[in-house]
């Protein structure tokens, strides 16, 4: 496991028989105390299909039951329970017939990073677009590698949104993912929209996005949020 | 036999009591919100619920027309598959029974289909005899689009996702037909108490 931001840690896990999965899906992780206390909590898979291993990316929730163990006390050679791959309508599509637009808050990024990695690995030119909306800098998940990605120039493009605090050199966005900014970054007429993250997130893009006149049908929603995970 | 998380202690903070929490789930103060796609605002003068299908006879209210019938209200606790429980949930709402009064029906199974495209399906015999609701407020105010509103179906002895958000009425089949969530790999049938959240449980 590794550390991608002070508060999100991806584990990677060697699952035995795993069926394979597509960009989007999740799976539900179930830890068990020595005593038979379960706790369940659903996580999306990081890692794009046919990797080795699967991979989760975690945000440390301060009062979370799950999160905290896996982010500090779990460590390389510890075993949990892992049943999917579950979800077949958040999950990227290799043949959408136009262009795509990602919108993640947060740690809502995970699902959308694999997408945008399973982009990567089948050699995919569909234009996409990526708006990843987080606090700072520093909150940026996967920030190296969407680094490397924007410069391929094979069609993925990316935009970041710091919205509390920006570094002094910051040239970028810097207010919510409202319908104001939507209008300058989204593609006119997606052929689809995968919106993730924290629930108030979603419900104003989603609304923002319809109100700026894209068809309801072709925007997918996945919110989650801190209650208590 | 489960493995055991090395380490794991688990939060056992929350004092409801076990017997009210299917298993797998956690107790929640908050009210999360999941769904598909964008929240529908269906004003109300162009809202109407619907019973078609395998009946005799359609039937169809206008907004007022199904205000006007008589409703009640009601305390359930609620499970959502994505592991959340919610103790002790005030609804107001119209009794299914009530919608289904004098249908004549051979059906035994109903797709409920509502604003934005989702549906989902049930048998007959789980939102009759007092056990559904189409729901029209929440903690005593009106229902937020955002949970539903106006109208939501409220199954509470099933899964959440069949507690079907932004209802526009129910279509009697002859056979179980899967609904949104049940063609996206969820359980058929959705019994908390039997863990029933995905095709295979």
């Amino acid at each position: 496991m590794w550390a991608e931001t002070n508060r999100v840690k991806t584990l990677a896990l060697d699952v035995q028989d795993w069926p394979g999965h597509r960009a989007g899906q999740h799976v539900d992780v179930r830890l068990t105390a020595d005593d038979g206390y379960q706790a369940q909590r659903s996580y999306s898979i990081a890692s794009p299909a046919g990797g080795p291993r699967v991979e989760l990316t975690v945000e440390r929730i301060d009062d979370g039951e799950v999160s905290p163990y896996l982010t500090e006390e779990a460590h390389a050679g510890d075993r949990f329970e892992l049943r999917g791959p579950v979800g077949g309508y958040f999950v990227w599509d290799p043949d959408p017939g136009g262009p795509v637009l990602l919108v993640g808050g947060g740690s809502g990024v995970v699902p959308l990073m694999a997408m945008v990695r399973q982009r990567a690995t089948n050699h995919d030119v569909v234009p996409t677009r990526l708006l990843y909306s987080a606090r700072t800098l520093e909150d940026v998940i996967y920030r190296d590698e969407l680094e490397r990605y924007r410069k391929r120039g094979d069609g993925l493009e990316i935009v970041f949104t710091l919205t509390r605090e920006q570094p002094p050199d910051w040239t970028g966005y810097s207010r919510r993912v409202d319908r104001q900014l939507l209008s300058k970054v989204a593609p006119d007429d997606p052929a689809l929209t995968f919106v993730c993250g924290p629930t108030p997130f979603v419900e104003a893009v989603a609304e923002a996005l319809v109100g700026l006149g894209h068809e309801s049908s072709r925007i997918k929603t996945e919110r989650f949020g801190p209650t208590g995970g | 036999m489960p493995i055991i998380s090395r380490g794991f202690k688990g939060r056992r903070g929350d004092d409801a009591p076990r017997d009210r929490v299917p298993p797998g789930q956690y107790v929640t103060d908050d009210f999360p919100v999941l769904s598909a796609g964008p929240t529908p605002h269906t004003p109300l003068d162009q809202w109407d619920f619907a019973i078609g299908g395998e009946v005799d006879e359609p039937l169809r209210w206008s907004w007022d027309e199904f205000r006007a019938l008589p409703s009640e209200s009601i305390t359930v606790d609620i499970s959502c598959v994505t592991k959340w429980t919610k103790l002790d949930t005030i609804w107001e709402g119209v009794p299914v029974d009530a919608l289904l009064k004098g249908v004549e029906t051979s059906a035994e199974y109903l797709t409920a289909f509502c604003d934005g495209g989702y549906t989902t399906n049930l048998p007959l015999a789980d939102v009759t005899d007092g056990k559904a609701w189409v729901a029209f407020a929440y903690d005593g105010e009106p229902l937020e689009p955002e949970h539903g509103g106006p109208a939501r179906l409220l199954v509470p002895h099933l899964y959440f996702w069949k507690s079907a958000k932004w209802v526009r009425g129910l279509r009697l089949t002859e056979t179980d037909e899967p609904g949104f969530w049940e063609s996206n790999g969820y359980h058929i049938y959705g019994d908390p108490w039997q863990e029933q959240r995905y095709w295979g449980d």
